[in-house]
């Protein structure tokens, strides 16, 4: 037999030991009866010899080898009959536990779908991102088009590699005009990513050049959307930004591509200036394949040889530029990676106090069954057997919590990852798998080994015969330590997450009060795409603009109207060199500002006040003199002690250009980062003066920026609406309001600071709960001594003091070790949260004068109780 | 009690077990009578260990059962070798002849050096 089937047929087992034993001793007893002995004394002896049949039996049990499996399944019943005998207590119990590996599993599922699973390409990881990088900007600046030419051309280690580059715009047929995320690839993107099209073709490399046939590969959606999935959409023709262009392939569904995408394009087809100068870095990403066998330490190697070799033949625009290669999951991933650890970190300690609280609640149990468990060992039990079933008990509490946590957190899952602030990268690949539920289990075992190993090693074995005589009254000295130990662990810990929540709720509130730089209120901001027949030359662009401009005033609740290439705040940049003399110094030292481009009424649509002389005017156009305002810092910066207005700057790509003004400076990079900012000089020039080279690229990256008299969304319908124009093929998207703008820069900070709140309310009420149970159930132990006090005088101040010094000892405790915790936890939080000052010593006093208050009215109950319970009745206990 | 009982050497109730039931198919009472018999009352086998030795033994599939009649008539599962039990039994019987072997040359050696 088998084992399992020894334990499949476990009563057939019993039933056969059961008739072996009593034929042996009926035997037995046959043959001394045979030998003269009376029967009923033959029986006696025939039993006496054979020793006692509970035992044999266990020990026949013990040699059938599934005595483990056996016990186990008994324990597991007994311990559901125990906790379902205890309804309030599993109910406390369950529930704790649930919330913890619940919320912890939520974070684990994101860390996993986010983190830790590989990228859903065939082998992904030889996928490598590059970038050209300077020594002052170790981040990483997009590609030069030329440079990744040179770079396909020249690298060996590296292939295939391919091109990326943002290049949205308004489909217009067949269907209804519609604005759609598109992308300039080169011909080999789908190979690098190893993905093929559901219908058609990639690219051939001679459609990724100049002059080639406008052809497509539109998304899965497009077609559905337009073609209804007809397969006879390949050969059609899509118009898309008023050029027609013949569909060659269609990608699959949920491809995405740095974003969603919906049309493909071929980038080397792309015959705008800025993509023949090395100078200029229009956004182009450039992914690449290892080949097989190849390191990513040998590609980089390689690469920087390459750069090298192109700083030398282009040392006006490439020199100091190096290029590297990233994998490409690092790159996805980007800064999230430090917020989810964090999240995971907070969460673990919540699972972590829920833990104690179980624990403390068990221990309570386990010295109230004392008496239980040492009758238990009375009869035969080995303390083995007793751990085992108190571990037993212990894991099947945690495993419940567990299955209940893992429940609360796929249904918690997507709300969590809808309320994340930004773009969750790969937010689409996070869901529930085995990893998952591998982790929830681990976690839930873990954490019942955390919690049940306490009790289990609390079980008697010495001094059996007092613990059933003394009966479940006596604490023991080590068990109340115990108890004192839990909760000096949960308030440490609770202080940990209250102080880290302090620390973030200071800082949200300190950056809300700092100044933008503009006046968010009642502004209205949208992407414009122009109509594609107004893209054709730069004079129907400026008229179109002009135009559109006259138009939206017009609209109801509109005050001013105006467009910029740069909505402040907005993560976007466009850095420009600039210098206050004729001779500018070499690229890799001139100093740099923020450079926009925005029509007159700018400064009154976003509240930016002029500080000195003007802003621009009607008059400053295209033939007239060049001119710029410049922000305080640059003007600080560039002309110090001395006032800017009519002095010269020589501008990278403008030329020189006449000072007019000087504004306020605007917090672009955030309002937590903005002092750090590398860059903080920002520089503006009228749109009419851009010139005609420039105007294409500008007008693609023109948002409308407008004051209302009423709520801003309120104004949107009517703006889209009259910006459709005649033709209907010009439309309004991304519509938000300045204020969203504004406070997406905090969107992190308010993040994490609502996770932490509910963390940290969460540890300060099982904090309480820890205390109150702990403390109810050792002034419960001590009634019969109260009851002695009280009797020879004591008040009953006396005793609730007695009970409360007692909290107030371990509450101390916690508050010292929480306190040193709490401080490293708070650098840990200053390096990873921008904006968040580490020590503050007012926080650290009202989040901790906080939490001792919540743990004294806690502790305050039991004393209460105590202290009036009546002296003869506490007496009788005894 | 007439003479005085000796307890059993460690590990050798499963020899013992062995060698019994080699000869033929028995119950345990059986064994346990066969036993002491064969012992002539000096190693006393504890009734209580006989039967988790035994299961033990057919848990390791060197002995197997079966439910069979007695000469009296009545049901009792008769214990018998398997292949793996005999093979045991031979091994296990020739290191203890060693043992005892080396044991009584270590014995006749002292009383050599007393004289």
């Amino acid at each position: 037999m088998t084992w399992w089937q020894r334990l499949w047929r476990r009563r057939q087992m019993e039933e056969q030991l059961e008739k072996e034993l009593r034929f042996h001793v009926e035997q037995h007893a046959t043959d001394l009866i045979a030998r003269g002995h009376a029967p009923r004394e033959a029986q006696r002896q025939a039993r006496l010899a054979l020793g006692g049949p509970e035992q044999v039996k266990e020990k026949c049990r013990d040699a059938r080898g599934t005595r483990y499996i056996e016990d186990l399944l008994q324990d597991a019943r007994y311990a559901v009959r125990t906790l379902r005998q205890k309804p309030g207590f599993a109910a406390v119990a369950l529930l704790t536990l649930a919330l913890g590996s619940g919320a912890t599993t939520v974070m684990f599922t994101v860390i996993n779908g986010v983190l830790l699973r590989p990228l859903s390409y065939p082998e992904p990881e030889r996928l490598v991102m590059l970038h050209e990088q300077t020594q002052d900007d170790p981040s990483g600046w997009p590609f030069a088009y030329l440079n990744f030419v040179d770079c396909k051309r020249e690298s060996r280690s590296l292939a295939p590699m391919a091109a990326v580059r943002h290049g949205g715009g308004t489909v217009s047929e067949p269907g209804e005009a519609e604005y759609v995320s598109g992308r300039q690839i080169s011909s080999e993107m789908f190979l690098v990513l190893g993905i093929s099209l559901v219908r058609g073709r990639a690219f051939l490399p001679e459609e990724d050049r100049p002059g080639a046939a406008p052809v497509v590969i539109i998304s899965h959606r497009l077609w559905l959307q337009r073609y209804g999935e007809d397969p006879k959409a390949l050969g059609r023709e899509l118009v898309f930004n008023g050029k027609p262009y013949t569909v060659v392939g269609i990608a699959p569904a949920g491809l995405r591509l740095l974003g969603d995408v919906d049309v493909f394009t071929p980038l080397g087809q792309n015959t705008e200036p800025i993509m023949r100068n090395r100078d200029m870095h229009p956004g182009i990403h450039v992914l690449a394949r290892l080949r097989p066998g190849g390191t990513l330490a040998q590609a980089e190697t390689e690469l920087a040889l390459i750069g090298r070799y192109l700083a030398e033949q282009y040392p006006k625009s490439n020199e100091g530029h190096s290029i590297v290669a990233r994998p490409l999951q690092q790159e996805l991933v980007g800064d999230v990676r430090s917020t989810l650890w964090l999240l995971l970190g907070a969460v673990s300690l919540v699972l972590l106090i829920a833990c104690v609280n179980v624990a403390s609640l068990l221990l309570a149990r386990a010295i109230s069954r004392e008496r239980e468990l040492a009758m238990r060992v009375a009869l035969g039990a080995g303390r083995g057997r007793l751990v085992r079933q108190c571990l037993t008990e212990s894991a099947v509490l945690a495993l419940s919590g567990g299955v209940l946590g893992v429940l609360l957190a796929a249904m918690g899952i997507r709300p969590f990852v809808t309320f994340w602030p930004g773009n969750l990268p790969r937010a689409e690949e996070i869901h529930l798998d085995w990893r998952v539920l591998l982790f929830a289990l681990g976690a839930s075992l873990l954490s019942g080994l955390l919690f049940g190993l306490a009790p289990a090693l609390h079980a008697p074995a010495r001094e059996l015969e007092q613990a059933l005589r003394a009966g479940a009254r006596t604490v023991v000295g080590s068990s109340r330590r115990l108890h004192s130990a839990f909760v000096v662990c949960e308030i440490a810990l609770a202080v940990v997450l209250l102080v880290a929540a302090g620390l973030l709720a200071r800082t949200l509130l300190r950056l809300s009060s700092v100044d933008p730089g503009v006046d968010a209120k009642n502004v209205l901001i949208a992407r414009v795409a122009l109509s594609p027949n107004a893209l054709s030359s730069p004079a129907t662009m400026r008229v179109a603009w002009q135009d559109l401009l006259e138009r939206l005033s017009a609209v109801p609740g509109a005050q001013s109207v105006a467009i910029t290439d740069l909505v402040p705040m907005d993560n976007d940049e466009n850095l420009i060199g600039y210098s206050t003399t004729a001779a500018m110094p070499p690229a890799n030292q001139i100093p740099l500002s923020l450079l926009t481009s925005v029509t007159p009424d700018y400064l009154k649509v976003m509240g930016v006040p002029l500080r000195q002389g003007r802003f621009f005017e009607e008059q400053d156009r295209v033939g007239s003199e060049l001119v710029v305002v410049i922000d305080e810092v640059l003007a600080q910066r560039a002309f110090p002690g001395r006032s800017p207005v009519g002095s010269q700057l020589w501008v990278q790509f403008l030329g020189p250009a006449k000072v007019i003004g000087v504004v306020g400076h605007v917090r672009h990079f955030g309002l937590d980062v903005d002092d750090q900012a590398r860059v903080r000089e920002e520089m503006y020039f009228p749109f009419a003066q851009c010139p005609d080279e420039f105007l294409r690229l500008a007008s693609s990256a023109m948002s409308l920026v407008m004051r209302t008299t009423v709520a801003p969304l309120n104004a949107a319908e009517a703006a889209s609406h009259e910006v459709r124009g005649a033709t209907r093929d010009q439309v309004l998207y991304e519509v938000r309001t300045m204020e969203q703008v504004v406070s997406g820069t905090l969107a992190r900070q308010r993040f994490l600071l609502l996770l932490f709140s509910v963390f940290s309310g969460l540890a300060l009420l099982l904090a309480c709960i820890g205390i109150y149970g702990v403390l109810t159930y050792l002034a419960g132990q001590r009634v019969p001594e109260f009851g002695v006090r009280m009797a020879l005088g004591a008040r009953s101040v006396d005793v609730m003091c007695i009970v409360l010094r007692q909290s107030v000892g371990m509450i101390v405790i916690g508050v010292g070790l929480g306190i040193a915790a709490a401080l490293a936890a708070g650098h840990l939080l200053g390096r990873l949260v921008s904006g968040v000052r580490p020590t503050e010593p007012l926080t650290f006093t009202i989040m901790i004068s906080m939490l001792v208050v919540a743990a004294l009215l806690a502790s305050f109950l039991p004393a209460r109780r105590a202290s009036r319970m009546d002296p003869v009745t506490a007496l009788r206990q005894e | 009690m007439s003479a005085p009982k000796s307890d059993l050497p460690q590990g050798t109730l499963d020899l013992l077990i062995l060698k019994v039931i080699a000869l033929a198919p028995v119950h345990g009472y059986a064994i346990a009578q066969r036993l002491e018999q064969v012992s002539r009352g000096v190693v006393q086998v504890p009734e209580g260990s006989l039967y988790p030795a035994l299961h033990r033994l057919e848990n390791r599939g060197l002995l197997a059962a079966d439910w069979k009649e007695t000469e009296t008539g009545r049901e009792a599962k008769f214990y018998r070798l398997t292949r793996k039990g005999r093979k045991q039994l031979e091994s296990e019987a020739a290191s203890w002849q060693r043992l005892i072997d080396a044991i009584g040359l270590i014995l006749g050696m002292a009383d050599g050096g007393a004289r």
